[in-house]
């Protein structure tokens, strides 16, 4: 059984790789979107004289590791299973002899994960070189942020598995993805470090699941949030990510029933 | 000429028609648009909130270039569709198909599609705009409205430019073109704030190398009545946006070239 | 004789393919370093069309067919030789040279999706700028002779394959080209509508002068059609004439099909091959040239009760299959 889903993974990961071009190019590109945030928050920072929730080094910081790892962030559904909705031939996907939620998932862990390991190391070290990449605050900080972006890996994959799963409901689900991915930009924490965001909507942020993705692992990274919390941190990821699997396990059993009902 | 654009507006016409069509599907697509440029705004505004001002800008100040910038490339990205996918065109055979027609390749790639969606990123930018106008401390005249529009005017034909310029790379790499994404979209982040917070080689990149600095912050330093930076004489601001004919010129050659190259090197 | 219309002399086109390696090292190595194959896709090809003629162009697939056509149709520069339509170059002055020829793929529809067929007719009016009122003769003219009437209004994503087909063919008509290029015309349709299609290009041919290039694999189509036919193969012309002459070439070999009364376990004769058996009915192969068949069908009727017998030529398929095969050998 895992052996079907480790070739799986693998038949992914060397799709992925085999955009050569795209990749040295993406690489460039996201140091020019690095460079051109912390020139942006620089510029804010600059005239500050209050104390923020975040320090300018911090927020650097931030923007390096995000821009390392935003390929982690789940956008929208799994962009085959996309294509196989949209061609009618998701009902073959019915016919493995694998668990459909199993499938998806797995698919998502491995197209969250390749990008990442293509782009990561080379931006990183780059970025720790040459731009203001800080050194991780201790190394307890470094362990917690490991320990926060494997549950972040999870978590990612249950969001798009779920988002997946409502492609089922073609109009809606459509809807849903276009929502989803305004919120997930949002709510994650890339367009801005969510601690920047009004006070008032901190409770929020500190509820849902998505700063889990992106703002709790680098801002344990920084020491933003020390490395003591990292029980609370990883128990609001799996929690998160437990509860998505089961709602994304019930909607899908629903889906196919549909499925099933409609004839594909 | 004429007749061109009788044509044009026809296949304008048919492909509103079709979108409209699967009417559910461009409204979301549309309220999709319109929220993921609104929540950017919205983390501006929670910047400013904390931070009050940047580099000497307050927020209405920065509002209006940025609702400039909006509007721009809602109506450049919505006529370029078909340059701005023409990688898919190539890959799919439509493009031979367009070399077998009798007509112009710009005419029938403007005509592919003209993406209603970005009505929504449009809205968004004439929404802060406005908003801006009420707000900002400008003593209108004639001559700037003029300008703003002249700014307008060439943001459009500037993001178009960088449009064909990322069809004109299709020819050679037809995988998804991050490098173009980050100068379209990169570039309109970047001129949403003033260019001065910028380091000098990013500055200098989107004033002397793609004019996107011409056509938005210098004319809003004319607007604002700020001063020229450096040794830049006090019109130039006012004549910036012509810089978009230019680069309209050589992004179309860079086209021309490509398509030279296609017919040689076949597919 | 006049100057023929299409002149092509010793075109060359050479292709540049990147190789792709297997597995997960090779992916690893290919973001390295790229390596490249060259592929000759033409390697001498000259030819010569004169106004009015119809012809078939075949060979097997990666011949360089598609390759010449787009040499023909201007949007494909070749690397060395000549190519002259009507006096023009094809691939200077593009929108000129493309504005009197029509071209017809059959796997790819040049009609807008969407849009009811009729809608896409008139929209290429208003591309080839024909004038309205001969457009609107052709036009009425073609759908009669298609009889597309019935599908006008539906949108070109709703037709079935020969439907589609059919719109195809008129769409490319609309303009009144000089020379029609068509690439499998009758894939998928069903028998009237093949023979309706080649009925009607005969008949655009004999009235108009319409000069054909026609690329298929239905030897149908050929034999209907094509006054001559050009074999194709690794990039090089290996035969330029009638069908007879084809024949020739690959072999004069025919069938004898011979219906017996009584079933002959046994059936061998000097100079002829027994192909197979069935029931009663047994196929024979001879060469006309080494035993005439006159004298073949005397010999067989005195030896054996024959209720009936036929002869035929080799399928035109056979004889093209002979050629392939040779090509690749």
């Amino acid at each position: 059984m895992t052996k079907a889903y480790a070739a799986i993974f693998s038949a992914r990961f060397r799709t992925l790789l085999q955009y050569r071009a795209a990749a040295l190019a993406g690489l460039a590109c996201q140091f020019f979107w690095g460079i051109l945030r912390i020139a942006i928050f620089g510029a804010f920072y600059a005239i500050s004289s209050s104390r923020q929730p975040m320090s300018l080094p911090e927020v650097t910081t931030y923007v390096w590791l995000s821009q390392a790892f935003f390929r982690m962030v789940p956008m929208g559904a799994d962009g085959e299973v996309r294509g196989l909705v949209r061609s009618g031939s998701v009902a073959y996907e019915l016919v493995r002899p694998l668990d459909l939620y199993s499938l998806w998932f797995t698919r998502s862990l491995a197209a969250l994960s390749s990008p990442v390991i293509l782009r990561c190391v080379p931006l990183l070290l780059c970025a720790a070189i040459f731009f203001d990449l800080q050194a991780p605050h201790s190394f307890s900080a470094a362990l917690a942020c490991g320990a926060a972006l494997l549950c972040a890996l999870l978590l990612g994959a249950a969001i798009q598995a779920l988002l997946t799963i409502s492609l089922l409901w073609t109009i809606a689900g459509d809807g849903i993805n276009r929502v989803a991915t305004v919120g997930l930009y949002v709510l994650s924490g890339m367009v801005l470090p969510l601690p920047l965001y009004p006070d008032w909507f901190q409770p929020v942020l500190n509820f849902l699941p998505f700063r889990g993705l992106i703002d709790l692992p680098f801002r344990l990274y920084s020491g933003n949030i020390p490395a003591e919390q990292i029980p609370w941190v990883l128990a609001h990821q799996l929690g998160w990510t437990v509860a998505l699997v089961l709602l994304g396990r019930w909607v899908l059993s629903m889906g196919t029933r549909r499925l099933v009902v409609q004839g594909g | 000429m004429v007749d061109a654009l009788r044509l044009y507006a026809k296949l304008l016409m048919i492909s509103l028609r079709a979108q409209m069509e699967y009417r559910a599907s461009f409204i979301m697509q549309s309220l999709g648009n319109f929220l993921i440029t609104g929540v950017e705004f919205l983390a501006v505004c929670a910047l400013f909130g904390r931070f009050g001002q940047v580099d000497g800008w307050s927020l209405p100040e920065v509002a209006l270039l940025y609702g400039l910038v909006s509007i721009s490339f809602a109506v450049a990205e919505a006529a370029s569709y078909g340059f701005d996918a023409f990688g898919s065109l190539l890959k799919g055979g439509e493009f031979d198909k367009m070399l077998l027609r009798p007509r112009s390749l710009t005419l029938q790639l403007m005509g592919q599609h003209f993406a209603l969606k970005n009505v929504g990123r449009f809205t968004q930018g004439a929404l802060v705009l406005g908003w801006a106008f009420a707000h900002a401390p400008v003593e209108w005249t004639f001559l700037k409205g003029a300008l703003m529009f002249l700014a307008f005017a060439g943001g459009v034909l500037l993001f178009f430019s960088l449009m064909v310029v990322q069809a004109t790379i299709a020819f050679w790499t037809i995988e998804s073109l991050e490098v173009m994404n980050a100068l379209t979209y990169g570039g309109v982040e970047t001129a949403q704030f003033p260019l001065s917070i910028y380091p000098a080689w990013l500055r200098n990149f989107f004033i002397f190398i793609v004019p996107l600095g011409c056509v938005t912050y210098l004319p809003m330093l004319a607007v604002l009545d700020r001063p020229a930076p450096g040794d830049l004489p006090q019109w130039a601001l006012a004549t910036a946006p012509l810089m978009s004919l230019v680069f309209l010129f050589a992004s179309f050659a860079a086209f021309r070239f490509g398509v030279r190259r296609y017919t040689s090197v076949g597919s | 004789m006049s100057d023929p219309q299409i002149i092509v002399e010793d075109l060359r086109k050479t292709y540049q393919i990147a190789k792709r390696n297997p597995g997960i090292l090779g992916a690893l190595r290919g973001l390295l370093h790229r390596e490249y194959q060259t592929f000759e896709a033409l390697k001498n090809v000259s030819f010569s069309i004169q106004r009015g003629e119809i012809v078939g162009y075949i060979g097997p697939n990666g011949a360089g067919k598609s390759t010449t056509v787009k040499v023909l149709a201007g949007i494909l520069v070749p690397d060395s030789g000549r190519c002259e339509v009507s006096g023009r170059i094809p691939w200077k002055n593009r929108i000129e040279h493309v504005r009197r020829i029509g071209v017809v793929f059959g796997q790819r529809t040049q009609l807008w999706w969407d849009l009811p067929v009729i809608e896409s007719f008139d929209l290429l009016r208003d591309i080839y700028r024909i004038d309205p009122a001969a457009y609107a003769k052709t036009r009425d003219e073609l759908i009669e002779r298609f009889g597309i009437a019935p599908i006008l209004n539906t949108p070109v994503r709703q037709l079935s394959l020969g439907q589609r087909m059919r719109a195809d063919i008129v769409a490319s008509l609309l303009h009144s080209p000089e020379i029609l290029y068509l690439d499998e015309p009758t894939i998928g349709l069903d028998a009237v509508a093949k023979l309706a299609v080649r009925d009607f290009l005969r008949e655009l041919n004999r009235a108009h002068g319409i000069t054909i290039l026609l690329t298929t694999h239905d030897m149908d189509d050929i034999e209907a059609l094509c006054t001559r036919v050009m074999v194709i193969g690794e990039g090089k012309i290996l035969s330029d004439g009638t069908l007879a002459n084809l024949r020739g070439q690959v072999s004069s070999e025919r069938r004898l099909i011979v219906d017996l009364e009584t079933h002959t376990p046994r059936f061998a004769h000097d100079g002829v091959v027994v192909e197979r058996c069935e029931g009663h009915r047994v196929f024979l192969r001879f060469d006309p040239q080494r035993t005439p068949a006159a004298q073949l069908i005397g010999r067989i009727a005195s030896q054996h009760p024959v209720r009936d017998l036929y002869v035929e030529n080799l399928p035109v398929e056979e004889i093209i299959c002979r050629l392939y095969a040779r090509i690749q050998a």
